[in-house]
């Protein structure tokens, strides 16, 4: 117990390149073959279970997903034709851009290859780390969205705490209104004031701020989900907006993370 | 004594893996079976207080190396977890048919609220009503189905200790 309760002193005390952070750095290299060897096996049944599951809500999802397609296709469209225009607009204006995703960004593919076996932390081990160019506070999408970001990195690998988790906050803004506020652990838009205008199925991306030095460690334009309720009564200052990530955390197997162009 | 140290270390590293891989992946509203703290409750039921310590340690040292959590943290909890059921099986519980039930049963809702409780010390965020509410009712299932199977390979691995009691047969 003794010799527990001095590691967790010292593991708290100490700084990110300290001793036991290199001693846990050695270790979890050491661990990842058999982490992957593990995945691995596992992974044909986890690919047959999920096969099945699907087939399950197939035939329903392929009505919702057609209807669907049919919107976006028009919707696309429109945006192909308002890029275009904006494209032009920019131009003439002269007007620089600050740095946006994707562009100015290049990603670093990894596997989940660990996950606490505790309900207290949303967080997730992938299999890249310092050695890949990883640094702490690197954010991490899919292709659905924005997944989290990077709280501790090892040699080999990278601890991922997702949006989900109750320590992640990032700066949003509802794409159709502009309406700025943080999404807080990937279930609420808090800090939108009262006087501004969200709606249901509005969707939210990372707002990507910068104030002189200081800037969001997320890049502007990253999807993260869709508003699913929106509320407010007479006493509290902001509105109550929930929302859905657009990421589905239960199916996540592998992650982009992404590292400025520029550093 | 060499041999059960290999074996439980060989058994609890194979349960860490396949936690941190495998069974941690299981959501059921947040619930999922704890493949270590069955192993071990097993292990310390059926060696004692000081094995059960030794073991819960090496087994959380393992975890949190492969999680990269903070590095201590689920050692104390097994530790303690190990010493508690090794104090029990020593005493009354080795030889009773419900035993590895009640401890793990037992031993799933002091090692939650354990958790909780040291997290909020370390000052990390961490939801109560998710832990509690949510997810340890449905862990407690999981791990009272694993127990069975769990307790039935560790008995065979690691043969119940001689009582003291042997059987005398009078020649003459």
């Amino acid at each position: 117990m003794l010799l527990s309760i001095a590691l967790i002193t010292i593991y708290f005390r100490e700084s990110s390149g300290g001793a036991l952070h290199q001693v846990q750095s050695g270790g979890a290299t050491v661990l990842r073959p058999f982490e992957i060897g593990a995945d691995r096996v596992s992974r044909p049944f986890r690919d047959a279970y999920g096969y099945f599951a699907g087939l399950i809500h197939a035939k329903s999802e392929n009505a919702r997903l057609r209807r669907e397609v049919d919107t976006w296709r028009q919707q696309a469209t429109l945006n192909a034709s308002a890029a275009s225009e904006n494209a032009i607009l920019l131009k003439q204006l002269h007007f620089v851009n600050s740095r946006r995703f994707p562009h100015g960004y290049g990603s670093v593919g990894a596997d989940i290859i660990s996950q606490p076996p505790s309900a207290l932390e949303l967080q997730v081990v992938i299999g890249a780390g310092s050695a890949s160019g990883i640094q702490k506070f690197d954010p991490v999408v899919t292709n659905e969205g924005l997944v989290g970001t990077v709280v501790r990195v090892a040699h080999m690998s990278s601890l991922v705490a997702l949006l989900i988790d109750d320590t992640t906050s990032v700066s949003a803004i509802d794409v159709k209104t502009r309406a700025p506020g943080s999404v807080k652990a990937g279930s609420s838009f808090d800090h939108v004031g009262k006087d501004l205008r969200v709606d249901e199925g509005d969707e939210l991306i990372t707002a990507g701020w910068k104030s002189g030095e200081l800037s969001s460690i997320y890049p502007r334009g990253i999807p993260i989900g869709r508003v699913t309720h929106v509320g407010q009564n007479d006493v509290d200052l902001y509105k109550h907006v929930k929302l859905q990530p657009f990421v589905n955390f239960k199916t996540l197997s592998s992650v982009l993370v992404l590292i400025p162009k520029n550093r | 004594m060499i041999a059960d140290v290999a074996k439980a270390a060989a058994a609890l590293f194979v349960a860490a893996i396949v936690q941190v891989t495998l069974l941690s992946q299981i959501d059921v509203f947040h619930g999922a079976p704890d493949l270590v703290l069955v192993t071990l409750v097993a292990v310390a039921l059926l060696r004692g207080t000081i094995f059960g310590a030794a073991a819960g340690f090496g087994a959380g040292l393992v975890v949190d190396t492969a999680t990269l959590q903070t590095l201590g943290v689920t050692s104390l909890l097994l530790t303690i977890a190990g010493y508690w059921i090794g104090r029990y099986g020593e005493t009354t519980g080795r030889d009773r048919t419900h035993a590895p039930f009640i401890s793990v049963a037992v031993v799933t809702v002091l090692y939650s609220l354990g958790a909780l409780v040291l997290h909020y010390m370390l000052g990390d965020p961490v939801s109560a009503s998710r832990l509690l509410v949510h997810a340890l009712p449905f862990e407690l299932i999981f791990n009272l189905i694993l127990t069975l199977p769990v307790y039935a390979l560790c008995r065979r691995l690691f043969r119940p200790p001689p009582s003291g009691l042997e059987e005398v047969q009078l020649l003459g």
